[in-house]
């Protein structure tokens, strides 16, 4: 094969796999490339560009979905792992009508300038609160005999994997605590 | 402008968008029979490619062409040769782009990249500044048009005289802008007319930009740029993704959507240079400034001259009679260093201010009662009064606001358990500068209003500020106003560099709205539209020689552990007087963002240069470090109620670029405080501190 518009075949099939897997709420079914992140199956493959691409190397944390409703960096998950699991990126976030309270806390905090890390940020939140939840310490977590406590230090340390550059962290933290101390 | 929308806390007007992940970016439109193309960077310093072997990229599958000087389409050399791309087997920088993949899928693309084998010769390369270069020079200017050096009175003179002295030099490593959105750009033409969606600070530049090297006319190529994921400088105008996607568009004659991988961001795009700066000052023996002079040295690469202005900060800020600035530049075999968030300013303040901190203990005078004694009444470097200054209330209110009051100047006094405490202060400064720009309104018959403008919004809020506006300058509520932005479509305006977007956009948007309450006012046929636009070009040019800055004080407490040497800030504090402040809400995310910037400047940024490659080792977010959520603990920016009627009809300075200003003086003043260690390289790492309790 030599190149030119006759050499479309992305791959062969001997390195190509059907994989079915839910992503917010839908069960997706796809013949991937064994070569396709989940970030780029979400991006090119089924129109889900809410996950952004910032380092493609789990680096930065713009990429964050929730794979069976515990954070991940997507852009490190092979797809072909995914089958059968579930992933919620920032389009299922919302009701059908109103953002969930903690897209409605961002807005209300500006806890984002250019946002393209904002989609992570969301996920991560998330994950991060159901982790505090669950019990799990951090780093800055001094009693690990009781349940952490969602201080604005536990916030800043559990967010530290997303980064973003227009820094708009104590922005974020303020959302953060908002929706998680809300009634 | 009638009292309303101006100066309210308004959410912005996308923000719905970017919390649901519906706001596009430029790679992120839906494109039937897209491709897409991956970089392949010149793994040689400074050589002539002798050959490309591109089989075994192309007999890969999915692989529908692979682009090198050797077949890519021609295009007209442009103003800036670092764009000239594919068109020469010379490499003037390790990383230089020589040769895209464009493939059915991203991972075909980038397996092929890795499959391009190119030969070079080489030559030897000269890549790490140093003072005594010998290829030193003094540039005709710096950027973008500052005379080199200035000369007021005599600064040896004045130097040897004076019975209180600093001579300091200060050292800036490479930084890396790092937008969380790579330079990315999808590309398609269609009877020979280019449509490209790009992620840049400026979608009118870039349209110029395509035209001339594609020769074609402007209209023929149309750029969008709705939602842009930051920039700070490095998307100020066109970069390699931009033209390269073009090409290979062009060549494969189908769409192309190609982002930059985090890791060719180190260079090839821009970076602010290194900086060695040798500040000296002179004063009487209560501080008053007699003699100032700054030194700055930074680099430029073989194939395009861009020299930071870096002393520039020093003309005007504070007043003594004898002043002398010089800028020398070396060419070097790296990539051309860029803009990057106060270009100049921010380097060149970090020597100013950490010198002043110097000469206050010098003088044993308080350092925020030092910079006051130091105001300049007129502008130092031009002579003719300020339209507003108000360094010296900033200083005041954030003195009072932060607890200054009281400080015992002894380094190494205040102790918080094994943490050393200390705190800081600098001045920060930044012209407040308008571009000529156009705008046009529309009334529609049902009583709402559109207003278009090929402005950028890359996350400093332009977009609904510039709504704002338009509704005070329409005299009706915002609900009754829709904006377009970011498309080249719209009236065409200058890109968001600057700080000038707001002042420039918003001027363009007022006089478009003043003419069609004209025509309103003169009658309209009901039920139908009426348009009016404006062009700035003639009032803006015509504007009286000002000197116009935005001024700050910036208060920083920082905790350093006396065995391991960290640093961490307790506190960041900045008051400014910028203006008026349309949207407090997007204001404030301005300034702490810059702010945060300088404090990630200050502790954890630096380009390390390898010498051996002439590259930068740590070229990924992981080893590049930026600062993050868990280092910022407190950060507060309030602003000083400003009206100054000499700058634009908004009454606006411009807040992207002030924040950064300073900071990193006012976290190493304060290290300095906490220890007693002055740390005059950048950035404040902690081997530079460890040990600090075995210290006397």
């Amino acid at each position: 094969m030599r190149g030119g518009p006759e050499n479309e075949t992305t791959t062969d099939e001997r390195h190509s796999s059907r994989v079915a897997f839910e992503v917010n709420g839908d069960r997706r079914e796809l013949t991937l490339d064994n070569r396709t992140t989940l970030l780029d199956a979400l991006r090119e493959h089924l129109g889900l560009t809410g996950a952004k691409k910032g380092c493609d190397h789990g680096q930065c944390g713009s990429c964050t979905v929730l794979l069976d409703g515990r954070r991940a960096k997507s852009c490190l998950v092979f797809t072909v792992t995914v089958d059968g699991r579930s992933v919620l990126t920032v389009e299922g976030l919302a009701g059908p009508d109103d953002l969930s309270p903690m897209q409605a806390a961002f807005v209300a905090h500006d806890a984002f300038q250019c946002g393209y890390c904002t989609p992570g940020q969301l996920c991560s939140a998330r994950g991060m609160l159901d982790e505090v939840a669950r019990g799990w310490p951090s780093a800055v977590t001094e009693d690990l005999d009781s349940p952490p406590e969602l201080t604005d230090a536990e916030i800043r340390e559990r967010m530290a994997g997303n980064l973003c550059r227009c820094a708009a962290y104590p922005h974020i933290v303020a959302a953060i605590r908002e929706t998680a101390t809300a009634p | 402008m009638s009292a309303g929308a101006v100066g309210r806390a308004y959410p912005r007007l996308e923000g719905r968008e970017k919390v649901t992940g519906t706001a596009r970016y430029a790679v992120e439109y839906p494109t039937d029979g897209v491709t897409y193309g991956w970089v392949v960077p010149a793994a040689v310093v400074r050589g002539r490619i002798t050959r490309v072997d591109t089989d075994e990229a192309l007999a890969s599958p999915g692989v529908l062409a692979v682009l090198h000087h050797g077949n890519a389409p021609r295009i007209a050399p442009g103003p800036q040769p670092e764009l000239w791309l594919l068109q020469e087997p010379a490499v003037h920088y390790r990383g230089q782009f020589v040769a895209v993949v464009v493939a059915t899928s991203l991972e075909a693309a980038r397996e092929g990249a890795r499959l391009v084998r190119i030969d070079y010769d080489t030559g030897s390369h000269s890549t790490v500044l140093t003072d005594d270069h010998p290829g030193l020079y003094k540039p005709e200017h710096v950027n973008p048009s500052y005379p080199t050096d200035t000369v007021e009175g005599d600064f040896d003179a004045g130097y040897a005289a004076a019975p209180v002295r600093v001579d300091a030099t200060y050292r800036t490593p490479a930084y890396h802008n790092n937008p969380m959105e790579p330079h990315a750009t999808t590309a398609r033409w269609h009877d020979g007319r280019l449509l490209v969606h790009d992620s840049t600070q400026g979608a009118a530049p870039v349209q110029a930009t395509l035209a001339e090297l594609f020769e074609l006319p402007r209209e023929s190529v149309r750029v969008i740029a709705e939602h842009v994921g930051g920039g700070f400088g490095s998307k100020g105008y066109a970069k390699a993704a931009v033209v390269l996607a073009a090409l290979a568009a062009r060549h494969v004659d189908r769409p192309v959507k190609l982002a930059l991988t985090r890791q060719q961001l180190f260079g090839p795009i821009g970076y602010r240079t290194p900086t060695i700066q040798r500040v000296r000052l002179a004063a009487d023996a209560d501080g008053r400034l007699t003699a100032v002079c700054h030194d700055a040295i930074s680099q430029t690469s073989t194939i395009r001259e861009f020299a930071e202005q870096t002393a520039v900060y020093t003309r005007s800020m504070y007043a003594a009679p004898h002043r002398r600035t010089t800028h020398r530049l070396v060419r070097l075999d790296v990539p051309t260093p860029f803009w990057m968030r106060a270009p100049g300013e921010c380097p060149g303040a970090y020597a100013l201010e950490s010198a002043m901190d110097e000469l206050a203990i010098a003088a044993g005078v308080d350092p925020v009662e030092l910079r006051i004694r130091n105001d300049a009444a007129v502008d130092p470097d031009q002579g003719q009064p300020f339209t507003s200054r108000n360094l010296v209330a900033c200083l005041r209110e954030g003195a009072q606001r932060f607890g200054w009051a009281g400080r015992d100047p002894t380094p190494r006094a205040r102790r918080d358990g094994r943490w050393l405490v200390g705190t800081g202060v600098a001045g920060s400064s930044y012209p407040a500068r308008a571009r000529p720009s156009s705008a046009s309104v529309t009334a529609r018959p049902d009583g709402s209003f559109l207003a278009r403008i090929d402005a950028t919004d890359i996350g400093t809020g332009a977009r609904t500020a510039l709504w704002q506006v338009a509704a005070d300058a329409l005299g009706v509520p915002p609900e009754r106003v829709e904006i377009r932005i970011g498309d080249t479509d719209l009236p065409v305006a200058p890109l968001a560099g600057g700080s000038m977007g707001t002042a420039s956009w918003s001027w363009a948007v007022v006089r478009a709205c003043e003419a069609l309450r004209g025509k309103l006012r003169a009658g309209a046929p009901p039920g139908t539209e009426v348009s009016a636009e404006a062009d700035t070009t003639d009032e803006v040019g015509g504007q009286p020689e000002r000197p116009r800055y935005a001024y700050g004080a910036q208060f920083v407490e920082v905790r350093v552990d006396a065995d391991t040497g960290e640093v961490r800030v307790n506190r960041t504090l900045g008051v400014f007087a910028a203006g008026r402040v349309v949207n407090p809400t997007t204001a404030r995310s301005q300034l702490i963002g810059g702010m945060t910037m300088g404090l990630s400047m200050a502790l954890h940024e630096e380009g390390l240069l390898d010498e051996r490659y002439g590259d930068w080792v740590n070229h990924d977010l992981a080893t590049y470090h930026i600062t993050g959520c868990a280092d910022v603990e407190s950060i507060e920016a309030y602003w000083l109620d400003e009206r100054d009627d000499e700058l634009n009809p908004a009454g606006v300075k411009g807040l992207g670029e002030i924040g950064i200003v300073g900071t990193a003086a006012a976290v190493a003043n304060a290290v300095h405080h906490a220890t007693g260690v002055r740390v005059r390289d950048l950035p404040i790492r902690l081997d530079k501190l460890v040990g600090l309790s075995g210290l006397a």
